[in-house]
């Protein structure tokens, strides 16, 4: 294996992740909801992933744990903001906090055991196409479903009926309401997506990228895909871009490092931040499109009148 | 946005303080920790001591403790809420918490403040340290009788004395071995965080490093190793369950004796400020079983590990030159605390350009 393939197949190791939440945060923020607990919600996933495999010896069901738990714990955040209308910011700021303290008690006991790693699944004959083959079809379940993900929202959001519901949700929830779109229905699925993605980015870590439990181990990734989806304009595949970026600067800086040439460790650290916003705020520089893109009502509370 | 997390999670805490304040009379120790104290690593050592100290002194005294409080000026608020509650002691566990303990120290004279691995004291507080780099001396050998290519990788976190003197002890000791020993060193530039130590060590071994140590807290990296089948050295707690046939051996924080020593003296009224720096010969660290390796490296260790504690050998000793080649010590020479303590050069051996 060559060393630009090994740089690779870690790249797409920490870049998936990323990509997971940030597209489910995408569709929670195309429904007009701010929900900034997206690293609470992933690091539920990633204790329920984990203590789910580590109980019932297959990761497969840690998957399926770190999904519902995600979604389960954004259901929290859907019923105080759009059923009571609490505030948005502060609501998705307390469930990160939560997330983080409940995710640590309920894994307290697992800390130090070593996990089970989720095994690859290698697809006959493409994997053997030479370089691209072992990075595409000789991976995990949880890469494949980052990108059928991808491939999935893209068509729901742009070329479904329902998508257009969410999207005019989003843009303007008085006069979805008034076609007789169910805006707040909308929304808790659109939050519960959200949610369930994040425990899936969070599964992914417990699971593949270092399989083992750790509390705090998410550190800022879910605030990194947070970002990512504000500079990729809540595009899907800009997304994908900006993620997959962000994977390739870290990793190759901590080759550049490796490799012994003489730039400051500290510019190295900062760089994938500076590249990822770089671009993507060069991909998205059209002003009126990014408007266009830009969901209306995002973090505007909505109560139907009767 | 980090900021304002901390300040709710700060306001919490404080909130769950008041409503335990009233319900004691036994004197507060109190521990502030940069990471969770079931890291694995660094905290972990920390907690363990503290519960030592419970054990030892708890119809005395009570402890508490804040996780994961990030460095940097936010560590101020934690420290002032400590001393605010009540608490007389108070030891905070991390480097990068100096400058808000000094500051915090200033404002609550009455209060005891005891700070890991800083240099700077005051009336009302003491520094601890541990010479960890003795243990990385050792490691450094170890590595050079192991390593088939001649290079390890060093996975570090923030370029601070501590740090650099840990990689010259072990580049030191290596080259004791094999004189043409180097050494790989990449930042992560964070203390904490799982997946970038492990693709930190992903990075070294792609580039053929075939033994790892870390100076970062969590077990990831050995994770890494065990996976791609070499070997590693485990760092503040013993990692061996990360790495059954992967560890080496690991430099393991023995803090509790220390902390109990430190709160009797407190509890007598006999606190002083000292700066303390102790080492293998006080068991304030030991080193982790010698394991996966071949008799006579093992031999070897616990020879060096015999020599450390009689103070017979110093790890550094010269002669030795700095990376660019010019002479540091004469032959014979030993290095001055006051230079570990600030050392902020490479010695020669390290493939890497020190951040400055």
């Amino acid at each position: 294996m060559g060393i630009f393939e090994a740089i690779l197949l870690t790249v797409i190791t920490a870049a998936t992740p990323l990509v997971l939440a940030a597209v489910g945060e995408l569709v929670t923020e195309r429904s007009g909801v701010l929900n900034l607990g997206v690293e609470g919600m992933m690091i539920m996933g990633a204790a329920c992933a984990f203590i789910a495999t580590q109980v019932t010896g297959s990761p497969y069901v840690g998957i399926l744990a770190g999904i519902a738990s995600g979604a389960l714990f954004s259901l929290l955040f859907g019923f105080l903001t759009l059923t009571l209308v609490a505030n948005q910011v502060a609501t998705g700021l307390a469930l990160t906090i939560l997330g983080l303290g409940v995710s640590g008690m309920i894994g307290e006991a697992y800390v130090g055991q070593s996990g089970i790693k989720l095994p690859q699944i290698v697809f006959p004959v493409l994997s053997d196409i030479p370089f691209l083959g072992p990075l595409l079809f000789k991976q995990d379940l949880i890469f494949y479903l980052s990108i059928a993900v991808v491939v999935g929202v893209n068509w729901f959001l742009f070329r479904s009926r329902a998508g257009l519901k969410l999207r005019s949700v989003g843009d303007s929830h008085a006069s979805a309401h008034a076609l007789g779109i169910n805006v707040i229905r909308m929304r808790y699925l659109a939050v519960m997506f959200g949610g369930a993605c994040a425990g899936l980015a969070g599964a992914q870590l417990s699971l593949v990228y270092t399989p083992q439990w750790v509390e705090n181990m998410s550190a800022g990734r879910g605030w990194i895909a947070l970002a990512l989806v504000v500079f990729a304009s809540w595009r899907p595949w800009r997304v994908v871009a900006g993620g997959y970026l962000f994977g390739a600067v870290s990793i190759s800086q901590l080759h550049a490092q490796a490799f012994g040439i003489g730039i400051p460790s500290q510019f190295l650290s900062a760089l994938p931040y500076l590249a990822t916003i770089a671009v993507l705020i060069l991909i998205s520089h059209n002003r009126r499109t990014t408007l266009i893109n830009t969901p209306a009502s995002l973090g505007k509370p909505f109560v139907p009148d009767r | 946005m980090k900021k304002i997390l901390f300040a709710l999670a700060t306001t919490a805490a404080v909130l769950g303080f008041s409503a335990s304040a009233s319900a004691q009379e036994k004197a507060k120790v109190c521990f502030v920790y940069v990471g969770s104290k079931t890291d694995g690593g660094w905290t972990q050592a920390h907690d363990i001591g503290r519960l030592e100290l419970e054990k030892a002194l708890g119809d005395k005294i009570e402890t508490q403790f804040l996780e994961n409080v990030p460095e940097g000026p936010d560590a101020e608020r934690a420290i002032e809420r400590l001393a605010r509650s009540g608490c007389g002691l108070i030891f905070t566990t991390s480097f990068g918490f100096m400058d808000a303990t000094v500051k915090i120290a200033a404002k609550f004279p009455d209060v005891k403040f005891e700070h890991a691995t800083g240099y700077k004291t005051a009336p009302n507080l003491a520094t601890y340290n541990s010479r960890f780099y003795e243990g990385r001396y050792i490691q450094g050998q170890i590595a050079a009788k192991i390593s088939q290519k001649g290079v390890a990788g060093y996975i570090a976190s923030f370029p601070i004395p501590e740090v650099v003197m840990g990689i010259n002890s072990f580049v030191t000791g290596a080259r004791t071995i094999n004189p043409d020993f180097k050494i790989k060193v990449v930042w992560a530039n964070t203390w904490f965080d799982p997946g970038k130590e492990a693709d930190a060590a992903k990075a070294l071994i792609d580039q053929g490093v075939d033994v790892l140590t870390q100076h970062t807290d969590t077990t990831a990296p050995m994770q890494v190793a065990a996976e791609r089948g070499i070997k590693a050295f485990g760092q503040a707690s013993d990692m061996i369950k990360a790495g059954p046939q992967t560890q080496l051996t690991a430099i393991v924080d023995t803090w509790g004796a220390y902390y109990i020593k430190r709160t009797q003296a407190f509890l007598d009224g006999k606190w002083e400020t000292t700066s303390s720096w102790d080492g293998l010969k006080d068991g304030i660290l030991t080193m982790a079983p010698y394991t996966n390796m071949p008799d006579d490296v093992k031999a070897l260790a616990e020879a060096t590990e015999a020599k450390i504690r009689s103070g017979e050998l110093k790890p550094f000793t010269g002669p030795l030159k700095k990376q660019d080649g010019s002479e540091w010590l004469k032959a014979g020479e030993t290095a001055d605390d006051g230079t570990l303590l600030g050392m902020n050069f490479y010695v020669e051996g390290v493939d890497d350009k020190l951040p400055q």
